[in-house]
């Protein structure tokens, strides 16, 4: 194969792949920009996999597969957001309590109601007139399924939102200092509930980007982790959404690389080379790690008190 | 009607009333039928120890808290306030004591918040700085909206808590010990800022432990006493000790004279050391001090400048990058803090709840803690608990610590009450060096004049002592000498009798008194 197909197959897979990791990333810096840190985005994903899965194949319908991720996504955002808002749980402890209840859960539904391995018949890519006839960039940007496009674009809307809005401000000024915003009739737990329950939406929406539009089918723990790398992307991006694009591209280059010298049959060990996007989570993390400061208030729960 | 506007354009109030305000938590009553009034163009103070209720009643006001009895009177019209949004609606402002500022947000960011958009769901932070500065125009604030709070000076970040209240529409506003964390030439302009407010007809509360700015900007004065109402009187009534006394209930005594103690020789030297912060940034450059016997040295100065790292570069618990400690002819740089320790210098940390004691553990397993290990508190890795528990009642005795047993918990002590237990511990040892940092900071009257004895008695005992303290009328009353650090650098040292609160407070802004400049430049000549 000639270099620049390989070099285009990796792009092209590069940016499909990106697509969890935004969704998933991009609500996880809602939250945390507002003071929450949800670790049960990876149980979160599961679940809005599997729900968009299973209801495409029952019903045929992409649309609806997508909605009830969506409403699968935000029954567990709201959730999550009642422990940490009302019940003021330790959140890095809840989040692993999400996640485990996802991962079961989403394996239970799964053998009872599907049983084996099955394919659906996902969102298609589609060409964007004029621009997917560009030669590469056109195959790598403009010839992608609705999910991926949606993914992308949030990532502009994610940067409006929090800095050119009434609710961004309140959502910053929320993870930074709730008592000030508290002090001034923001409501904190009105705030912390929104961003959470967006989280939750989003990260089924990534579950679904993998279910119905990357893979299009389900396996039990099929996001290996990912939602996890989506924390740490957050951390990475330094709570900003540009960021969190940077560091999603990064890290789905990296495993469409990874996928591709299978492909191409480079002599390395297979398994190895799948461990890299971890291996770099945890180099990213350490350096990133005293780079920039955190929001003032994540996984502070906040109360009026005295 | 323009008659009832402010210059802010909002409506005036001329008189709010608090009626019969009861508000209980579990097991305390932390208002006991107070009542309360401001009118327009007065300033008016509320006075009372720690836990007297002041700040419970002004959180009522403010719709912070819902009082179990009592009602609230705005322009003689009863109304009800269940929360900040309702009491801002009402035109009231309430300037906390830890600014309510998001550090990471600009000024106008900082005033918009929570605020309704003219464009609906976008920002309008442009109109907000517009705002902003016609308002600082009118009230002479002067500010930049568009800063950040984190690169603001405190009295700035205090400017845009007045400027976020205003702006809201604030014609009351509540100044919760506002000059606390001011040097005192940032008090002066705060007051001409007060003066200014009243004069146009705002109505002002006055929260504060001190006396004479009680005395110097304050038109009536309100004293509470264990959530109880004590009385109100006129500033012109009333004398500066009268009204101590009436605060804690008997006779305060206000100045001291220190005894004649003679100066011993230096026990604590410190010579150019220098340190970073938590930041990595530098926090002291080549500090230079000398404690003696007998004296007590006070260091002076804004929070934040390096008082915290050089305390902590004494006891071993900062690393020193430069210099040396210098504890009775050893040198101890970058020891352990345990072997600091161990050569009797002992250390009040400024932060006590947090570096003082464990919160958790009972009086007498914190009154032991630095010496737990040693005789005679510990024979052959055992401790001796009867030993513990007749040393603590000894001292829960001695230094009066207000607690129902020994075994209760530290940390549901009152802070005059920890800070004694602390002392108690750091002063028993009878300590060669006694490094006190901020001893008083947030004790009302009776446990400060308490600590004071208590710092007194040391040096009198020809213990070398140095003080921290942003106080300047406490350094000023209880130091022989006085440090003046500023950014890391000691800016001088001043001896008593020629310390004035105005030559210290430009010390304390980086300003280098005239006859310290030519002495440095002889010296370095």
């Amino acid at each position: 194969m000639s270099p620049e197909l390989v070099i285009v197959g990796i792009l092209t897979s590069g940016i499909r792949l990106a697509t969890p990791y935004l969704y998933a990333a991009i609500g996880e810096a809602f939250g945390q920009r507002s003071g929450v840190l949800n670790l049960g985005v990876d149980g979160q994903m599961l679940l809005g996999a599997f729900a968009a899965f299973y209801v495409t194949f029952t019903t045929g319908n992409l649309w609806l597969g997508l909605l009830a991720a969506v409403i699968v996504g935000a029954l567990m955002g709201l959730a999550m957001a009642f422990v940490t808002v009302n019940l003021q749980a330790v959140q890095g402890i809840s989040g692993i309590g999400f996640y485990l209840f996802g991962l079961g859960m989403s394996e239970l539904l799964f053998k009872m109601l599907v049983g084996t391995v099955k394919t659906v018949s996902g969102f298609q890519p589609i060409a964007i007139p004029v621009l997917s006839k560009i030669p590469y960039i056109g195959q790598v940007f403009f010839e992608q399924s609705i999910m991926v496009y949606g993914a992308f674009l949030l990532v502009p809307i994610a940067w409006f939102v929090l800095n050119k809005t009434t609710l961004g401000l309140k959502i910053r000024a929320v993870g930074e200092n709730p008592e000030a915003a508290d002090s001034l009739g923001v409501s904190v737990a009105r705030v912390r509930y929104f961003t959470v329950t967006l989280g939750g939406i989003l990260s089924g929406v990534a579950g679904a980007s993998m279910s119905i539009s990357l893979l299009n089918l389900f396996q039990e723990n099929m996001t290996s982790g990912l939602g996890f790398i989506a924390v740490a992307l957050v951390y990475f991006g330094a709570w900003k959404a540009w960021g969190v694009l940077a560091g999603a591209l990064l890290f789905s280059l990296i495993n469409a690389s990874q996928l591709w010298m299978k492909v191409l049959e480079v002599p390395i060990n297979s398994e190895l080379a799948s461990t890299l996007p971890y291996i770099l989570t945890i180099i990213v993390l350490a350096m990133s790690a005293s780079r920039v400061r955190s929001p003032s208030a994540l996984t502070k729960p906040f109360d009026r008190g005295d | 009607m323009t008659e009832n506007k402010l210059p802010s354009g909002h409506t005036r109030i001329d008189s709010l009333e608090m009626r019969g305000i009861t508000k209980r938590f579990p097991g305390v009553l932390a208002n006991d039928k107070v009542d309360f009034d401001v009118r327009s163009g007065e300033v008016h103070a509320l006075l009372g120890e720690n836990g007297a209720g002041k700040s419970t009643l002004m959180k009522v006001l403010y719709g912070m808290y819902g009082p179990e009895e009592g009602d609230i009177f705005l322009n003689g019209k009863k109304i009800t306030i269940d929360s900040p949004t309702d009491s801002i609606n009402h035109g009231i402002g309430m300037i906390h004591q830890h600014f309510m500022l998001v550090e990471t947000l600009t000024v106008a960011e900082n005033v918009a918040l929570g605020l309704p958009s003219s464009r609906g769901f976008l920002t309008d932070l442009d109109k907000v700085s517009e705002r902003i500065l016609e308002l600082a125009d009118i009230y002479g604030l002067k500010i930049d909206p568009d800063a950040y709070i984190w690169q603001l000076s405190v009295g700035q970040q205090q400017r845009v808590e007045i400027i976020k209240a205003l702006y809201r529409g604030a014609a009351l506003l509540i100044l919760d010990e506002p000059t606390a964390v001011l040097t005192p030439q940032e008090v002066d302009e705060f007051f001409v800022i007060m003066r200014q407010m009243v004069a146009d007809g705002h109505g002002l509360i006055f929260i504060s432990h001190k006396l004479h700015e009680i005395m110097d900007i304050c038109d009536r004065v309100t004293v509470l006493r264990d959530g109880a109402k004590i009385g109100t009187k006129t500033i012109a009534d009333i004398t500066k000790s009268e009204l101590a006394n009436w605060m804690v209930g008997r006779e305060v005594i206000m100045t001291r004279e220190l005894d004649d103690v003679e100066r011993g020789k230096p026990r604590l030297s410190l010579e150019n050391i220098s340190c970073d912060s938590d930041r990595g940034t530098p926090a002291l450059r080549s500090v230079s001090l000398d404690v003696h016997a007998g004296e007590i040295l006070g260091l002076a100065g804004i929070s934040g400048n390096g008082q915290r790292e050089l305390a902590e570069s004494i006891t071993g618990l900062r690393e020193v990058t430069n210099g040396k400690v210098i504890l009775e002819g050893e040198d101890v740089t970058n020891f352990r803090p345990g072997d600091v320790t161990e050569r009797m210098l002992s250390y009040v940390p400024e932060e006590r709840m947090k570096d003082g004691m464990i919160k958790d553990f009972s009086i007498s397993e914190n009154m032991v803690l630095r010496e737990h290990h040693i005789s005679p508190f510990a024979e052959k890795g055992f401790l001796m608990l009867k030993t513990i528990a007749e040393h603590t009642d000894d001292m829960i005795q001695k230094f009066r610590v207000k607690t129902p047993s020994r075994e209760t918990k530290a940390g549901s002590l009152s802070g005059g009450n920890i800070q004694k237990v602390v002392l108690a511990r750091e002063i028993s040892r009878n300590p060669r060096v006694l490094l006190a940092a901020q001893p008083t900071r947030g004790l009302d009257v009776g446990a400060t004049e308490y600590v004071h004895a208590q710092l007194l008695e040391q040096r009198k005992n020809g213990t070398a002592i140095m003080m921290v303290s942003e106080d300047l009328d406490e350094v000023m009353a209880l130091s022989d000498r006085i440090a003046v650090i500023c950014e890391g650098e000691i800016m001088g040292i001043v001896p008593r009798n020629e310390a004035t609160p105005q030559k210290l407070g430009l010390m304390m802004a980086g300003v280098v008194p005239e006859e310290e400049e030519t002495r440095t430049t002889s010296f370095t000549l």
